[in-house]
């Protein structure tokens, strides 16, 4: 597996990098844990003329807590992200599916920011990243934006991220109290990556009356998205179990689902709401005893 | 005997692997040597198409470039078409050009090679070759082959029928069928696996101008029939001017026994060129051009009387061959397979049909296993579909119908002879260790819960070792099935054993040295085994069917019997006794009943070449050679079980245990033995529940990367339970059976079993294979309409 010719570049900053990717336009490649891009340019599918690694650069990787809100730079691996103790109090679902990624040999090399540029339709941090509302910030020519998880994936392997941005870091807000939240994932039996992977996130109130509840699917559509429906139709009930059953048969709608060797659009719809409703059954457990 | 002294059957760690796990083994691409050039291969995109015109200059002209060639090139170059081994009446055998030269017939095919001075160069000039196709319509189901309007690959083979082969009484099986009280039909499909050993094919040529001599290190399982082949068959070159090295192989499962295209072209490219000329598989070529197997569609009945004994059976099998004939693809859907159909059963009459076909796929051939999983399979499928049929537990029905102890040697109705066999044994223990009844007890309530558990049954007998030579050659063999082996004892007594099968993982250097140390009563450190070069080894036939220590151990046996036989005269010359009156025990000879009047081995060693005191007219040295061609196959046999839980929501499996219980007779290495035996049945539950090559209708192989192909991982898999029984075969002299296939021609029938029975509750009697979540959880709907 020999990749053609490239030139590889080592900026040492972000600007450096984005002035980079801004003068080499469609020819260059952010490379970042280099687990999705490296295979693709291995079998020619990807051949960039120009590779820019973002691993000089500092700064770029680490998970702290600021104003409210968890922030995880772009570079951090998805080995850090299981590893982390702050994660682990705060957002134990992000460590949780992080953990599930691929193997021990990818999850120590592939990062965050990568996973979610790429986009890919099974990866699985997308739908936890949705399910958790987070924010995505970018720095490009003129300046840093952010985009919200829901606005970032727009397509199979397409994200709002221009061509001359480069994804810098990820904001989560703080959960409310009471809140838990589980990752439920039916790995492929070659990849590991998600054949379906549900993210669910719920609080309920001293009442046990869900007050909010967000889920985020992965691996069926061209790209991850929240079970809208099935949200709102848990949002003020008594999570129940039929509750939860009926929110699961909603998980689908409006998700236009792929057929593959994995199975028919039929099955993984079945697949879906069966994961959507074991996500909410732990996420419950979890918000009950937070 | 052999079985009592203290290596044989002893837990001895692998010598070779400290070697191969620290990354210092030496395997084909290791191989370095001045001036290497490297080869890149155009590949047909397309399944079927005629190739107009191919554009070579763009490439020609690329940066660091050597050469490029097309199957024109090799047509000119004399290059002939890789020969098939294995012939059967009526075959057709179109021409397999190593490069493709009018049409292409799979995904995959080589149509051209670029020689460059680096991988890099050579790969990016590959992508300027331009071929101009005229693509055309493609067929890859073996049955869809047959139909009448079918595409055609090859004029040679009209329809696509390469052969039409049977086995037993076609008459009698009629008759066993209308007396029958209970009939069982299935149709079974036994999907195309794709074997992936880790190390890809690789091949490394070096032409000497000078000497005219050329040597080949290839990733090989039978270095010697690789150089006859190509030598001899392709290339028109002499024999012994061809050395042929596969030094330490990472695996093979089969797949690299066959001669295949690339090295072909990579020698007579050094030929050509003068410079070395390497080529390594990229895992993708991997997938697309090494030999698959299985691949059968079969139509199966089995006629029982109301006891449950089995009164015949029928079987008509489609054995997909692919686009050409791989080295021994004939053997496989034939004598490896109809032969085994009798299984460990007495079955009064059976009757055999294949077709072989070809198809816009990849060939097909050996794969561990090797038309015994296939047959496996079906019979246990069949044996349990009768069980279910007649309301019988599958346990009982077996055992009704083993062939009794007493009955050995027992003739089947499909040409084998068994030689030995004890097969209720196997099976009570596998039982005992799995605590049958209170598991069916447990199944019971479970199953009020909703949960589905099922218990899964696989009692087989394997064919290992083919033999013999002259049998297979009556058969249609272009081989022998013989082994060779020198063993060269040095001065100081330290011993060289030089052996025609050949290790990819399969431990020789280990158990043939034990088998060795044993014999000479010297320290398993003074022994070295030599395997994988022709340049040192008589001629030999490899390593396949599970054949090195039953064929190969025999000779290496055999060298070391006339090893001790020398040694004797020498001592007895030099104690002056009679040489009746010798014996040689833990590494002196002696004579009878003064143990005190003994020589060392190294003592009668030096002496054997120092020459200064020999008995009159004895030769100086101590060499022996020798060939053993046994009489017959060795038979192991066993009975394994797999427990699962089938996830009626999702379809998921879940294998809870997995019990094994074997015979493969006397055991060298108890250690190895299980580290094989747990690797094969690695393979065949991956074959029941996740692997499965799948081409689209264009032949589009979709499963082509390691991240659709589902092989098995070891977190999918429990502890394996294992236990033997001991059954020598009486064909060696030392009471060995093949020990490399058992697991993988078990598994696959055992966990497909354990599925069907934890759906028997939805009235699911077969899905087939792999029994994929997707396949179970539509079963189960389909089911409850
Ligand atoms: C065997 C294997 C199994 C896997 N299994 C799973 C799995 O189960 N689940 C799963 O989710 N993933 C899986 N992956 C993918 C893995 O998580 C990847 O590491 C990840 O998808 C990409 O991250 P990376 O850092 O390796 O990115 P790279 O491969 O370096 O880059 C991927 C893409 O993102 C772009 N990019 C990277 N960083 C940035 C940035 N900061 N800003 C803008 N663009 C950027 C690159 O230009 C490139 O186009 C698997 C991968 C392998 C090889």
């Amino acid at each position: 597996m020999y990749p053609a010719t490239f030139e590889y570049h080592t900026p040492g900053s972000v600007n450096e990098a984005v002035s980079l990717l801004d003068r080499y336009k469609d020819e260059a490649k952010l490379l970042a844990g280099g687990h999705s891009l490296i295979p693709i340019m291995k079998l020619r599918l990807a051949q960039p003329k120009h590779l820019i690694d973002l691993r000089k650069i500092q700064g770029l990787s680490g998970i702290r807590e600021a104003g409210g809100a968890i922030v995880i730079g772009a570079l951090t691996t998805h080995w850090m992200v299981e590893s982390s103790d702050l994660l682990k109090q705060t957002l134990p679902i992000l460590p949780e599916a992080a953990g599930q990624i691929g193997d021990m040999q990818v999850r120590n090399m592939g990062t965050i920011g990568g996973s979610l540029a790429h986009a890919d339709p099974a990866a699985d941090l997308p739908a936890v990243i949705l399910a958790l509302g987070a924010e995505l910030k970018a720095m490009g020519p003129k300046g840093e934006r952010t985009t919200k998880a829901e606005d970032f994936f727009v397509d199979l392997l397409t994200t709002a991220l221009q061509p001359n941005e480069v994804l810098t870091e990820i904001r989560i807000p703080l959960p409310l109290p009471k809140t838990g939240g589980a990752y439920e994932k039916y790995p492929h039996p070659a990849s590991r990556y998600a054949v379906v992977g549900v993210a669910a996130l719920l609080t309920v109130d001293r009442r046990d009356t869900v007050q909010s509840a967000s889920i985020g699917i992965t691996g069926i559509g061209s790209k991850a998205t929240r079970a809208r429906a099935a949200e709102q139709y848990l949002i003020g009930k008594a999570p129940d179990n039929d509750a939860l059953k009926t929110a699961a048969e909603r998980a689908t709608e409006g998700i236009s689902i792929r057929a593959d060797l994995q199975g028919s659009a039929e099955y993984k719809a079945h697949l879906a709401k069966v994961y959507t409703r074991r996500a909410l059954t732990r996420a419950l457990e979890r918000a009950r005893a937070a | 005997m052999a079985t009592t002294t203290k290596l044989f059957g002893s837990r001895i760690k692998r010598r070779e692997d400290p070697r191969l796990i620290t990354g210092k083994g030496n395997f084909v691409d290791d191989v370095k040597l001045p001036g290497t050039t490297s080869a890149a291969f155009v590949r047909s995109p397309h399944a079927h198409a005629r190739i107009r015109a191919i554009n070579t200059a763009p490439a020609k002209a690329a940066p660091g470039v050597v050469a490029v060639y097309t199957g024109k090139d090799l047509v000119e170059g004399k290059v002939g078409g890789l020969p098939c081994g294995w012939l059967l009446p009526d075959i057709k055998l179109p021409p397999h050009p190593p490069l493709a030269v009018d049409k292409v017939h799979h995904m995959g095919e080589a149509v051209a090679v670029v020689i460059a001075e680096n991988p890099y160069a050579a790969k990016d000039a590959a992508e300027l070759v331009e071929v101009d196709y005229e693509v055309l319509p493609a067929v890859t189901d073996g049955e869809k082959a047959l139909q009448s309007g079918a595409p055609v690959l090859h004029d040679q083979a009209p329809g696509n029928l390469c052969f039409s082969w049977t086995i037993g009484d076609k008459d009698k099986t009629e008759v066993a069928f209308k007396d029958a009280a209970q009939v069982v039909k299935q149709r079974l499909i036994n999907q195309r696996l794709i074997p992936n050993a880790i190390e890809p094919r690789a091949s490394l040529a070096s032409f000497n101008p000078a000497t005219n001599d050329l040597t080949l290190w290839v990733t090989s399982q039978n270095p010697h029939v690789h150089r006859l082949l190509m030598a001899a068959f392709v290339l028109g070159m002499p024999e012994h001017k061809v050395r042929v090295i596969s030094p330490d192989v990472g695996g093979g499962f089969g797949s690299k026994i066959f001669l295949y295209p690339e090295e072909v072209i990579v020698s007579w490219a050094s030929k050509t060129l003068g410079r070395p000329v390497r080529w390594t598989a990229e895992r993708r070529e991997s997938f697309l051009t090494d030999a698959h197997g299985r691949d059968h569609i079969t139509e199966a009945e089995m006629a029982f009387d109301k006891d449950g004994k089995i009164l015949g059976l029928r079987v008509k099998t489609n054995a997909n061959l692919g686009a050409y004939l791989s080295t021994f693809a004939p053997l496989i859907p034939t004598y490896l397979y109809g032969t085994l159909l009798s299984g460990l059963y007495e079955i009064p009459t059976i009757w055999c049909e294949v077709s072989g076909v070809f198809t816009n796929t990849t060939p097909v051939d050996a794969y561990r296993g090797a038309g015994r999983p296939e047959a496996t399979y079906l019979l246990e499928r069949m044996v349990d579909l009768g069980a279910r049929a007649l309301g019988m537990d599958p346990a009982e029905l077996r055992r009704r119908n083993f062939i009794p102890a007493d009955k050995f040697p027992y003739q089947t109705p499909v040409a084998f002879v068994y030689d030995s066999g004890n097969y209720g044994p196997a099976l009570d223990r596998a039982l005992q260790i799995l605590d049958y009844q209170t598991l069916r007890q447990e199944q019971e309530r479970l199953r009020k819960e909703g949960r589905y558990t099922g218990i899964g049954f696989s009692t087989y007998i394997e064919a290992c070792g083919p033999a013999p030579s002259q049998v297979a050659g009556a058969l249609g063999a272009q081989a022998g099935l013989y082994e060779s082996a020198h063993v060269r004892v040095h001065p100081t007594g330290k011993v060289s054993v030089y052996t025609g099968s050949h290790a990819h993982g399969q431990g020789h250097e280990t158990t043939f040295a034990q088998l060795a140390a044993d014999e000479l009563g010297v320290p398993l450190e003074d022994i070295e085994i030599v395997h994988g070069d022709t340049g040192q080894i008589p001629f030999g036939m490899g390593t396949y069917g599970s054949r090195s220590a039953a064929v190969g151990g025999a000779a290496i046996h055999m060298s070391l019997q006339k090893i001790k036989e020398k040694g004797k005269k020498i001592a007895a010359h030099l104690l002056e006794a009679a040489e009746a009156d010798m014996v040689y025990e833990g590494g002196k000879y002696f004579v009878k009943g003064s143990p005190d009047r003994a020589k060392t081995f190294q003592e009668v060693s030096l002496m054997a070449y120092l020459a200064h005191n020999l008995p009159k007219g004895l030769e100086p040295g101590l060499e022996a050679t020798s060939f053993f061609d046994p009489p017959n196959f060795t038979f192991p046999f066993g009975a394994h079980i797999a427990v699962v839980e089938v996830d009626p929501d999702t379809g998921t499996v879940k294998i809870l245990r997995y019990v094994a219980v074997d015979d493969v007779g006397n055991v060298i290495n108890p250690m190895i033995v299980d580290g094989m035996v747990h690797g094969g049945i690695t393979q065949g539950v991956a074959q029941a529940l996740w692997e499965g090559a799948v081409y689209d209708e264009n032949g589009q192989l979709l499963t082509g990367t390691m991240m659709e192909y589902a092989l098995p991982k070891a977190d999918n898999l429990p502890s394996f339970e294992t236990d033997r029984t001991v059954t020598p075969s009486p064909v060696n002299p030392m009471g060995v059976k093949g020990a490399g296939e058992t697991g993988t021609i078990a598994a696959t029938a055992a966990v497909a079993n354990a599925v069907m029975d934890a759906l028997a509750p939805f009235g699911i009697t077969h899905i087939d294979l792999p029994l994929t979540p997707t396949r179970i959880w539509q079963a189960i709907q389909a089911a409850a309409k």
